[in-house]
């Protein structure tokens, strides 16, 4: 090791040390999840963009595993373990390594292994408290560690999710819109798709043949596209079945058959995205947007408002805090509330910490019903590299 | 110092030929040293050139890391086996052949699926029908993640193959595949249809520099010469 890395190594162990005592101090219980994870589970709920950075490999049995990408799975996973009915309040603390692939090279503030101190609250029932919580002892332990100037950005999925139900859009189309959330340029396109009249969705289906086929019949519809693929002379390979392919054909159809998303749905969504305000004011704007259109958002907007109280009597200042709706985490197992922790001298893209809710995780991970969760991590290496300012 | 200049090119098939003679036609004349099976060879205009025959993969390889100071390979093996292409090489010409399409494609008998975003829509009924993900058989491992995940296809699994892919689908290996066509007979053959959005790369065969090559010395100079005779 170098006179450099282990001054590094020192340095992270302070570091390190100051976070976990306030970590401690505020009652979370220290735990040591597995580094080495089954890649499965990572791979179902963690963002595309993750998947393809996540050290995975086989060990001599064939069974796939992987390098922990983050630690929130991991505790999630050992919370499990500990708790199969899911049915305890739990908070846990950790600071531990974590394993991406960095595809323009490994350096300082992007290194492929590095470690994350964080928390994770699982089964606590009054959420608004708990997200506050949660963004509070973050926000304390970066100022412990030596941060001085940061800024504190706040996402809303579960609001876009309201904005979608209440303007009445189809599920089909309000599962494409979630799924293209994060990715601005794909999101307005189908925004733009869905709202004009031409819904490419005619497909390679010949017009006459999809003219027929009726959602309400799919047997009928079955024959029909039987006999077609028997007419032109395509054989039904690989293990999806004429069922599979009829169903999916007739959802379709019916997207043809919807109106289009009205403009001013369109418009709406679109003017959504678009709003960054102080959190404080931001309920106020999303609710001056929604006014006209004679939609309900007031239960979530009074959540929301109520989560940002929670924050400020947990002692977070908002001098240096901004709303933004477009904002939602790049890993699919967020549900709620997002927030990261950035410094000038590094983009957005490399948070000194972040988080949010995960209400959704335990359960697709075998938990026997849905377990509020919310938790957040700081970035270690990047904490200490902003702390000295050397960015 | 680098006193030799290693230029890397295809040491089998049209591959091979096509680039002989288009260096010949600008003025290089190629010609293997000493034993015709040999993996070295030299041009006789340009004398401080040590010509070193690999196979198209290798010559990535050697581009990347610096082995060679140019090479003669295609596109898509170079983003397939470079992450970050851009910066540790330049394309410098396009060689008019060696071309192929790195394309996205399905059964013909899935009659419902015709863009990219089709199949996010399908593996989530897929996954709960058949119990495990879509398989995407490929060879190029990196340029199907990187294509799937900006078109917003996640739900897949990628299966290695490095051989008569086009069959996977009918054979039930795989559900779709990501591989090179130029004609587009072999997958019609193989019952398959490429997606209306599913062009990933089209790709040629590329006169390629290395940026981690040694570039001091007589190197700059000979590259220059050899790009010089390639013209825009």
């Amino acid at each position: 090791m170098s006179a450099e890395a282990v001054k590094q190594f020192e340095e992270l162990k302070d570091q390190a040390n100051v976070v976990a005592a306030i970590f401690s101090d505020a009652g979370y219980e220290q735990i040591v999840p597995s580094i080495i994870q089954p890649a499965d589970v990572f791979l179902d709920v963690i963002g595309e963009s993750l998947r393809g950075r996540t050290y995975v490999f086989s060990d001599p049995e064939g069974e796939e595993l992987c390098l922990r990408p983050d630690l929130t799975v991991p505790t999630a996973r050992l919370y499990l373990e500990r708790f199969p009915e899911a049915d305890t309040k739990a908070r846990y603390a950790y600071n531990g390594p974590a394993f991406r692939f960095q595809p323009s090279g490994s350096e300082k503030t992007n290194p492929r292994e590095f470690f994350h101190a964080g928390v994770e609250r699982l089964g606590g029932m009054e959420r608004d408290i708990e997200d506050a919580n949660v963004v509070a002892i973050l926000v304390e332990a970066v100022q412990e560690a030596g941060l001085e100037n940061f800024r504190l950005k706040i996402g809303d999925l579960e609001l876009f999710n309201a904005l979608l139900k209440a303007l009445e859009i189809p599920n089909r189309w309000q599962t494409r819109l979630r799924h293209q959330f994060w990715r601005p340029e794909h999101f307005r396109e189908l925004v733009h798709r869905l709202s004009s009249e031409d819904q490419d969705a005619v497909m390679t289906v010949p017009p006459d043949l999809v003219a027929e086929l009726d959602p309400g019949k799919p047997i009928e519809a079955q024959k029909l596209i039987a006999a077609y693929l028997d007419a032109n002379n395509i054989p039904m390979i690989g293990a999806r079945t004429l069922a599979e392919i009829t169903q999916h054909l007739l959802e379709e159809v019916e997207d043809v058959r919807t109106e289009p998303l009205s403009t001013e749905a369109a418009n709406l969504i679109e003017a959504y995205v678009g709003i960054t305000a102080p959190p404080r004011a931001a309920g106020a704007r999303i609710a001056d947007l929604i006014a006209e259109s004679g939609i309900d958002l007031a239960k979530e907007l009074d959540d929301f408002r109520k989560r940002i109280e929670r924050m400020a009597e947990a002692g977070i200042d908002f001098a240096n805090a901004e709303f933004s709706a477009e904002f939602g985490r790049n890993l699919e197992y967020y549900s709620g509330l997002v927030f990261e922790l950035n410094v000038e001298g590094m983009t957005d893209r490399f948070p000194i910490a972040g988080g949010g809710r995960y209400d959704e995780l335990l359960q697709t991970i075998g938990a026997p019903h849905m377990v509020p969760a919310v938790g957040g991590a700081i970035h270690t290496e990047r904490l200490l590299a902003a702390v000295k300012g050397e960015l | 110092m680098s006193d030799k200049f290693i230029l890397a090119i295809p040491s089998k098939g049209r591959l091979m030929e096509r680039t002989l003679a288009r260096f010949e036609e600008v003025g290089l004349e190629i010609s293997k040293s000493g034993h015709e099976r040999g993996y070295i060879g030299e041009i006789k205009e340009l004398p401080q050139v040590e010509v070193s025959f690999q196979s198209a993969s290798e010559i990535v390889h050697f581009l990347k890391n610096g082995n060679a100071h140019m090479g003669v390979t295609g596109e898509d093996l170079v983003r397939e086996y470079i992450t970050n292409a851009d910066a540790r090489v330049s394309f410098l010409k396009k060689l008019d052949f060696g071309r192929a399409d790195v394309i996205v494609a399905v059964p013909r008998c899935w009659i419902d699926v015709h863009r990219m975003i089709d199949l996010e829509e399908i593996a989530v009924p897929f996954r709960k029908t058949h119990g495990r993900r879509l398989r995407v058989a490929t060879k190029y491992m990196n340029l199907t993640r990187r294509f799937f995940s900006r078109c917003g296809v996640l739900n897949y699994r990628i299966v290695e193959s490095l051989g008569a892919t086009e069959g996977t689908p009918m054979s039930g290996a795989a559900d779709l595949i990501v591989d090179i066509t130029s004609t587009g007979t072999t997958l019609e053959a193989n019952e398959l249809k490429i997606l209306d959005d599913g062009l990933i790369l089209s790709s040629e065969a590329n006169l390629i520099s290395s940026r981690a090559a040694d570039w001091t010395g007589i190197s700059s100079e000979i590259g220059n010469e050899i790009i010089a005779k390639f013209g825009d």
